[in-house]
């Protein structure tokens, strides 16, 4: 039999001796990744179950991103549910809520290596795609299951071959690929399969950039996006773990039931449109649109490359005085890095706001709500009405590079034009 | 569970889940209350015309977006029995049969359903009957894998007898 990524990996994880699409599996999980859900609906499910244990404590990445520190007492009420439940069952990796936003923290801390299993109570838990592991996003009774188990049923999917060739023009970045992408094949062109990125285009992304791709995979409905590994990921790896692991690459001939073909050198801003991250429009339809907001950040686009393009575009300018700027960096550790470069001193002269390390205004939760009739461009992943605030505000979804260019002249910008 | 019975409420295509469960009240600690917001943007009523219309039949990509399981929860307070739809986000179709609610991927078309339709479900058979419509629609049975979950009521119900 030949496999692709997925493929392989679940084959490693499970029982059986071969694996083909649509087939039931159970599978071993190496990691698990929980959020405030915890103290949401996965304490009420485990609780059905009625057990004093979990099944392995250092198994579970604990950590607060969506509201912290809490705006609200109900928020403030969750973390206290969630910090009791971690206590109880003995979490190992506790994260607490000054580290940052899930997917970047737990890259970061080397608990996405390649050729791993891991779920999480997010549905941009497929961000760790981009280390050549599997992952995905899991609702509270997975979570359940797995706790009590360490494994869980996955139906085989099958794979889409994305084959990237050229480099990225000038002031394009992996978001603008992403979007496209989702415009393409529509928010339902990949429901269920696993899209593994392919070739010499995907070569020349930074790990960053692969983030992004890996992130916004489900936004096509996708159950996995997976990167080739490479001499960049090695690198990136090297500097934060000694643990093992081993590449995972696809066979010569396996079997892909569509493949993709996208040159990076054609390439162009996009943005994605209320209401819709599949609603895509080329940057010239949406010029000159007045914006209330820009937003930076989020799990999707709040990482070093991101920040540098913003500063660039940024230094010397200033945020325009209808629009205001909103800076979160995706942990404490980027955070600090972009103190070091002076990234942060250029942000808050150009008049932006910086925010501390949380989901925060993506999902209309704090620092940066959405009032009525109000327009933002974001750099987050979802557009959906009401999702940063107000039922009747807007949200255009696009590149740090376009947020921080629309930012300088407080209407959508084509950001090629300010590099 | 071979059958469910109920009354047709119809959406749309690609309900996300921040359509059923906005986000401003997911912090809220009694799942009752959330209930109240549930799909608040689409419907202002929806808590009350779910009452009665307690099977949801919808489009494309039913429950797309985050993988907050309220989705599904507010529902199951809701009374809604069954969602029939051309086709399920992932995370949320696992998040329905895990609670035991049948998920029924259908792809029906314009003249088979209206809302108020009274239905009838025959998961085994891969049948709906619409008796306001005195017509039979096909669909594909879930896998036995799938059912049995549901026949449960739950996978936790499922892991519970195995541990």
């Amino acid at each position: 039999m030949a496999y692709t990524i997925c493929e392989k990996i679940l084959l490693e994880h499970s029982e059986v001796d071969e694996i083909t699409p649509g087939q039931f599996i159970e599978a071993e999980i190496d990691m698990v990744m929980v959020h405030e859900q915890l103290g949401g609906r996965i304490h009420e499910e485990y609780k059905k179950l009625d057990l004093d244990y979990v099944w392995d404590p250092n198994k579970i990445f604990f950590i607060l991103d969506h509201w912290v520190p809490a705006p609200t007492i109900s928020a403030a009420q969750m973390h206290q549910v969630c910090r009791k439940f971690a206590k109880k069952y003995k979490f190992v990796h506790n994260m607490g809520m000054n580290e940052g936003i899930c997917h970047q923290v737990l890259p970061e801390k080397g608990f996405a290596r390649p050729g791993m299993l891991i779920v999480g109570s997010d549905s941009h838990t497929t961000t760790y795609g981009a280390f050549n592991c599997l992952s995905t996003g899991i609702g509270a009774t997975d979570v359940s299951v797995v706790f009590a188990t360490g494994k869980l049923w996955f139906k085989v999917p099958n794979s889409y071959k994305i084959h990237l060739s050229g480099e990225l023009p000038k002031a394009v970045m992996t978001k603008d690929f992403i979007l496209k992408f989702i415009g393409d094949i529509s928010t339902k062109g990949a429901i269920y399969k696993s899209l593994e990125f392919h070739g010499k285009g995907a070569e020349s992304l930074s790990i960053d950039g692969r983030m992004t791709i890996s992130n916004m995979v489900v936004e096509a409905g996708a159950k996995f996006g997976i990167f080739l590994p490479d001499k960049k990921l090695e690198l990136w790896l090297k500097k934060i773990t000694n643990k093992p692991y081993k590449f995972v690459i696809p066979d010569e001939d396996a079997s892909y039931e569509r493949i993709f073909e996208y040159n990076l050198s054609d390439l162009i801003p996009v943005v994605a449109k209320p209401h819709s991250p599949g609603n895509i429009a080329d940057i010239s339809e949406v010029e000159g649109i007045d914006i209330d907001q820009a937003f930076l950040g989020s799990c999707t686009n709040g990482r070093m490359e991101d920040l540098r393009i913003a500063a660039t575009i940024l230094n010397g300018n200033k945020v325009n005085q209808k629009t205001r700027l909103i800076i979160i960096p995706a942990s404490k550790k980027i955070y600090l890095e972009a103190l070091k470069e002076g990234l942060i001193e250029v942000f808050i002269k150009a008049g932006a706001v910086i925010g501390n390390s949380t989901c925060g205004p993506c999902i209309g939760g704090h620092l940066g709500v959405l009032g009525e009739d109000e327009v933002c461009i974001s750099s987050t992943n979802r557009n959906f009405v009401g999702r940063m605030g107000d039922p009747t505000s807007k949200v255009y979804l696009a590149s740090p590079a376009t947020v921080a260019a629309s930012a300088i002249k407080g209407k959508i910008t084509d950001p090629r034009e300010m590099l | 569970m071979e059958k469910v019975e109920g009354f047709v409420y119809m959406m749309g295509n690609d309900i996300n889940t921040d359509d059923i469960v906005p986000s401003h009240c997911l912090t809220l600690r009694d799942p009752y209350e959330m209930a109240q917001y549930a799909c608040e943007v689409i419907d202002s009523n929806f808590p009350q015309n779910v009452e009665k219309l307690n099977i949801i039949v919808a489009g494309e990509n039913f429950g797309c977006g985050s993988s907050r399981e309220e989705a599904v929860n507010v529902f199951k307070i809701l009374g809604i029995k069954a969602i029939i739809a051309k086709s399920f986000a992932r995370i949320y179709f696992r998040n329905l049969i895990n609670q035991g609610i049948p998920g029924i991927t259908c792809n029906w078309n314009d003249d088979d359903f209206s809302e108020g339709d009274h239905i009838e479900i025959l998961l085994q058979k891969g049948l709906i009957k619409n008796f306001s419509k005195n017509k039979t629609i096909s669909f594909d049975k879930l896998p036995e894998f799938l059912f049995n979950i549901i026949e449960e009521n739950g996978i936790l119900n499922k892991i519970k007898k195995e541990l």
